[in-house]
């Protein structure tokens, strides 16, 4: 009897002793991160001094998409998203090398930046309102104008979307595309079978395979795969435009610092151009009077400090990887020969403007 | 009688429910843990939690929705598609790689050389090389090869085969066709009972049964009649490089089922092995003494026998199929997986379209054992 009245009492102490480790751990795992969290929010911990104190930035690309990131014939990642990447490296560490390139598909890309698996994106991404909302998002100015085309064979004869009807459509999933090309049948009545793969490569080996008579996406991919198909003479992409796709580098929502240092990388590039300042005459600048140029590249002022960057981070991304213009050429103009069109710089009836460096 | 006490430390009985409280509350620690870490992410990032985005319009397109579907349709309606993309890919799939795993399955016990050679070659290459590639390779180098619309192969009158899919005749949503239907499966029903009531009759009665057998072949003509000409048959039509009217099924459909059926046979080829080598030496002879013939012999005596042990692991490998089906994403197959993704995509909501999924998938499965559990229970030996 006593046995019983001596173990039940333990059992119960015992049982009390738990509860209260249980919520003495809650509460320190709950005081615990709200600290993170406060500490997040504030100036003090952004992404950009974790990744300052790290040493390279991680950086998520697309990877199978010439023209913004692919492997070159080297085994280095090359393409326009790609040099981004090393302009924020550049601009944090004097290195372009000091990028660690993730491929991340069209439908991981958000959930790795809002997990923080990557430091930022810059996967040919079109910014729009959900995703610059709702999904948790914010967008860098736009490095690329873009809009949806099509491409089908040459001896199709399809000229316009009402020839696609009742056909099957070749489509990325989890890309605006695939909406677009919704609102644009729906709107006119078509009715038509999207075929939707998770991958880039499955999409064009079926569209080469004749699964579908059209792959839709934007224009500049299309352009750039074209080249890489079988017979890229036999396709051509068809001058119809079914949207505005603009693409830039994205971070996640709530990191003000970090964002504003990707931002301000993104208007140092195209600043650089329209300043004419390039990878080749940069060391001419070093002892120029213009005020302007002086406090672009570093020389005078603290533009750079005062949001955690070196002074001279302009002067490094021109160094390292060139101006927005020379990034474009090489990538873009010079492989696919694809006129610069809207990316041009607004002095040239385009639409790339950067706010003052001031 | 206080000092001869167990100290509690020692009594087994303690020492019993304190491990349980230690092993309870680590479980609750890391539960509590990787909550709060998912509540403060979704903190940081600014997103909230909640399923009401369900009810937004989904404007993307599903190609062949086996139901009603449109761009201005609602979410849920798109994930109802996927549903029932995976449900038909399922259930057809288990059915198809049952009698293929039986065949092989028995075909590898065979004593004909080269039938068992055939199906050790068969379970021995599928069962061996990953899924996913297997049915890249339907994909890409069988059902896209097939030839191109221009010029397709024609089965008959009755339909086209491209790498489009196969277009076969379906029936018309008329009046007609639901009665009709619904006569097939009475007579189905009849067949089944016909049958049981021969087997009644031979077995227990010592009778020959043949007016049975008559009275069910005349239901079995019957059914065939009313299936041909009773439903309101929509036969495919080639036009103008376009194939209106009957049923499509896509490659995409085709390959899943297919890749899916004929991997998951392999196992279920090895588990009916199984199932019939643990049946003694002494059935095999005792049927055989009495004069069975090898159909019969394994119809009435070891297979019913073989069941008892292949039921359980037959189970994981329907739970296996009904898994792998979220595969279908890889070949554009629009399964319950591959349009949550594009949901989640589309509205950033990842957490709670893969809650969906997870219960989706968890609901389908536990159906499907219940279901394998119900039927062991019904094969096991019956204690009388």
């Amino acid at each position: 009897m006593s046995i019983k009245t001596f173990s039940q009492k333990q059992w119960s102490s015992l049982l009390v002793a738990g509860i209260i480790f249980a919520s003495l751990n809650g509460c320190g795992n709950g005081g615990d991160s709200t600290t993170n969290n406060a500490v997040n929010n504030s100036e003090t911990s952004s992404l950009l001094d974790t990744i300052k104190s790290r040493g390279n930035v991680i950086c998520g690309v697309n990877g199978q998409l010439p023209g913004f990131s692919f492997v070159d014939e080297n085994g280095e990642y090359s393409g326009m998203d790609a040099e981004f990447c090393r302009a924020v490296a550049s601009a944090l560490f004097d290195d372009p090398a000091k990028v660690e390139f993730r491929e991340l598909s069209a439908q991981e890309r958000f959930t790795a930046v809002q997990s923080g698996e990557v430091d930022l994106v810059s996967r040919n991404t079109t910014w729009t309102i959900s995703r610059d909302t709702s999904v948790g998002m914010e967008f860098a100015p736009t490095i690329f104008y873009d809009g949806q085309g099509i491409m089908v064979r040459k001896d199709s004869d399809i000229k316009d979307l009402a020839g696609l009807a009742n056909q099957s459509i070749c489509v990325l999933a989890g890309t605006t595309n695939e909406q677009n090309l919704a609102d644009r049948m729906r709107k006119q009545g078509i009715n038509y079978q999207p075929v939707v793969f998770e991958d880039v490569d499955a999409v064009y080996a079926a569209y080469d395979q004749r699964r579908c008579v059209a792959v839709t996406s934007d224009r500049s991919q299309l352009t750039a795969r074209r080249a890489i198909l079988a017979n890229p003479d036999e396709h051509e992409v068809s001058s119809l435009v079914l949207s505005k796709e603009p693409l830039g580098p994205m971070v996640a929502n709530g990191d003000a610092k970090w964002f504003d240092a990707v931002k301000w990388i993104t208007f140092a590039l195209i600043q650089a151009e329209e300043l004419e300042i390039n990878s080749q005459n940069i060391s001419s600048f070093e002892k120029t009077e213009d005020p302007q140029i002086r406090r672009f590249l570093g020389q005078e002022g603290n533009l750079g400090e005062d949001m955690g960057l070196p002074n001279d981070f302009a002067a490094r991304i021109v160094k390292h990887v060139g101006n927005y213009g020379e990034i474009y050429d090489r990538n873009i103009g010079q492989p696919f020969g694809l006129e610069r069109g809207p990316n041009e710089l607004w002095t040239k009836g385009g639409l790339l403007y950067s706010p003052p460096f001031r | 009688m206080e000092e001869d006490k167990i100290p509690f430390w020692r009594d087994s009985r303690v020492l019993k429910i304190v491990g349980q409280v230690v092993v309870l509350l680590i479980v609750l620690t890391i539960f509590f843990f990787l909550g709060s870490n998912l509540v403060n992410n979704f903190r940081r990032l600014g997103l909230t939690f909640g399923f009401d985005f369900l009810s937004r319009p989904a404007s993307f397109g599903i190609a062949n929705p086996p139901i009603a579907y449109n761009s201005s349709d609602l979410y849920t309606k798109a994930i109802l598609v996927g549903l029932i993309n995976s449900l038909r890919v399922m259930f057809f799939g288990i059915i198809i790689a049952l009698f293929l795993g039986i065949i092989v399955g028995i075909s590898r016990l065979s004593s004909n050389w080269l039938l068992r050679q055939l199906a050790t070659i068969y379970v021995e290459t599928l069962r061996n090389t990953p899924l996913l590639l297997q049915l890249f390779f339907w994909y890409f180098a069988v059902f896209l090869k097939l030839p191109r619309i221009d010029k397709p192969i024609i089965l008959g009158r009755w339909g086209f085969l491209t790498n489009r899919g196969l277009d076969i005749p379906w029936f018309g949503d008329a009046r007609q066709t639901w009665l009709g239907l619904g006569i097939i499966i009475f007579s189905l029903i009849l067949i089944v009972m016909l049958w049981r009531r021969r087997i009644y009759v031979i077995e227990q009665k010592g009778e020959s049964g043949q007016i049975w057998l008559w009275l069910l072949v005349a239901v079995a003509i019957a059914t065939v009649v009313i299936f041909c000409f009773g439903l309101d048959w929509d036969i495919p039509q080639l036009n103008n490089n376009n194939i209106a009217g009957g049923l499509n099924l896509s490659p995409e459909f085709a390959t899943l089922l297919f890749g899916l059926s004929v991997y998951t046979a392999a196992f279920i080829a090895e588990v009916v092995r199984a199932g019939i080598q643990s049946v003694g030496k002494g059935q095999w002879e005792a049927a055989r003494a009495l004069g069975l013939k090898s159909g019969a012999l394994m119809q009435l005596v070891i297979f019913p026998q073989a069941l008892r042990v292949m039921i359980p692991p037959l189970t994981s490998e329907f739970l296996n199929l009904a898994k792998n089906s979220s595969l279908a994403i890889a070949i554009g197959y629009n399964d319950i997986y591959a349009i949550s993704n594009t949901v989640a995509n589309q509205t950033g909501r990842s957490i709670e379209m893969l809650l969906i999924v997870i219960t989706t998938y968890l609901t389908i499965n536990l159906i499907i054992s219940t279901g394998m559990n119900w039927l062991n229970r019904s094969v096991q030996l019956k204690q009388r």
